[in-house]
């Protein structure tokens, strides 16, 4: 009876103390759509008070440069900044269709949710979102599916052009087989808030029409991709 | 019926003493106890196998894409598709034909469904496996209007099912990867073209994925046959799934 009581104790000790503690954590996050690539994705862990992103609120300028042209540099300044864990391969090639990324991080004590962000090609502010979801503390395999959002920041014209913040078009990293000569698909973006993406229109020419994308290859239904976690 | 059975082995035991007696000495008659463990082996009654069933109902969700007759089908593990794998000739068939017989052949049981599923139709379809409860249920149905779009459900598990248990899902629509998503008069075998099924060629990713969605010709693939009462969304099934026995 005294060794279940103390066991009770240690349990009651261990289930209040855990939210804040330290957790082993695996993420895994697979592209399942059938056309679109990813950029180098940032999953960062942090605490529930802070957020990468908001839907229905401006993007930073920290998501438009990622959303725009795939950069995770300020991404990782802020992250660094308000102490966040950072999984993030800045240097990898992009995720193709239905492959898959994993790591695995030790969260610091109160890191205590978990945010995903990666451009999607083509698109103009086109990213997978994840934000702030909170990490189980209990040990266990849990699976998450991301829809693409949209950062608002810049109008869905789909040509070819530029992945610098602020500048029109498309980046057109050579994997992609982008057209040319689109007259251009819209010249404003409505919603300049953070948005649920409402996908590429795409024509079926590479020469001309409105779009540089492909409509039967670059569209997509949400979800766009599968993030698997695990706790340790 | 108790006292038979305690008499029993006494009378054994005697019947292995005698000749011990016997032989072993002719003067002084000794009274020789040889333990005798008697197993009595009372032939296991044959066990009755118990069903497990299941009542699966598929409701379509879209607006203009018939499905399939719907492949239920209960299998010990894995999975009958994953998405960046490679299609197997039996999905193949059923996502690009609508043809189930392969799918169904794979499982321990299964059932299909009677005959396609119109636009908000459903179908309750019951699949019944004897003795196991821990299978997994795979659930599977082409919308007959793409060149190789399915939906269902992947690998449920049933292991924690009680008899009365109720799960109900929402599925999206994968893409097989076997067949290019052309559109084109000829390649669509449900009634907005009435072309081919099953084609042993493979001539898309080559892998499953997540289907981007059909475009149509209202929408800009001019060589399409497909209308805007085609298109679809995630979800396209509602699968309720129910232990009856």
């Amino acid at each position: 009876m005294k060794k279940l009581q103390q066991f009770c104790a240690a349990t009651a000790l261990a289930v209040t103390a855990l939210p804040t503690l330290a957790a082993d954590v695996t993420v895994e996050i697979q592209n399942i759509t059938q056309g679109l690539h990813f950029t180098p994705i940032a999953a960062v862990a942090h605490t529930p008070d802070t957020s990468l992103f908001e839907v229905g609120e401006m993007a930073s300028a920290e998501i438009q440069e990622m959303a725009e042209g795939g950069s995770l540099a300020g991404i990782t300044t802020v992250a660094t900044s308000i102490g966040a864990d950072m999984l993030a391969e800045p240097t990898a090639g992009p995720l193709a269709p239905t492959e898959k990324v994993a790591g695995t991080f030790m969260t610091t004590d109160g890191n205590s949710v978990l945010s995903i962000v990666a451009m999607i090609l083509p698109s103009n502010d086109g990213f997978i979102g994840l934000d702030n979801w909170e990490i189980p503390t209990e040990v266990g395999t849990y699976t998450i599916y991301l829809n693409a959002y949209d950062a608002g920041t810049e109008a869905n014209d789909e040509l070819v052009g530029s992945g610098m913040p602020g500048m029109p078009g498309m980046p057109a990293p050579p994997f992609l087989t982008l057209g040319t000569g689109g007259s251009g698909v819209a010249t404003t973006e409505a919603n300049a808030t953070v948005h649920i993406h409402p996908g590429n229109i795409g024509d079926d020419s590479l020469t001309d029409g409105a779009s540089d994308v492909t409509n039967s290859i670059h569209r997509w239904l949400n979800p766009v991709a599968k993030v698997t976690v695990t706790v340790n | 019926m108790l006292n038979q059975f305690k008499n029993k082995p006494i009378r054994i035991a005697l019947l292995l003493a005698l000749p011990l007696a016997i032989s072993a000495c002719s003067d002084d008659i000794r009274e020789v106890e040889v333990p005798v463990e008697v197993i009595v082996e009372v032939p296991a009654p044959e066990p009755v196998p118990v069903d497990i069933s299941y009542e699966i109902t598929v409701t379509n969700l879209t607006n203009s894409q018939p499905l399939s007759p719907v492949a239920a089908v209960l299998h010990a593990d894995g999975n009958l598709f994953s998405i960046g794998d490679v299609a197997s000739v039996e999905l193949e068939k059923m996502a690009e034909g609508g043809m189930n017989d392969g799918l169904l052949a794979l499982g321990m049981a299964s059932t299909s469904g009677a005959a396609p599923i119109g636009p908000g139709g459903n179908e309750t379809i019951t699949v019944t496996v004897q003795d196991v409860t821990d299978a997994k249920l795979s659930v599977l149905t082409m919308l007959v209007n793409t060149n190789d779009g399915f939906s269902g459900l992947n690998a449920l598990d049933l292991s924690t099912f009680e008899i009365g248990d109720t799960w109900t899902g929402l599925a999206g629509v994968y893409d097989a990867g076997t067949e290019v998503n052309s559109e084109a008069a000829g390649t669509i075998p449900g009634p907005a073209d009435g072309g081919e099924g099953f084609s042993a060629t493979r001539t898309d990713t080559g892998y499953v994925s997540m289907h981007p969605g059909v475009v149509t010709n209202d929408d800009g693939l001019s060589s399409s046959v497909l209308t805007v009462q085609h298109k679809f969304d995630n979800p396209a099934l509602r699968i309720v799934v129910t232990r009856t026995e």
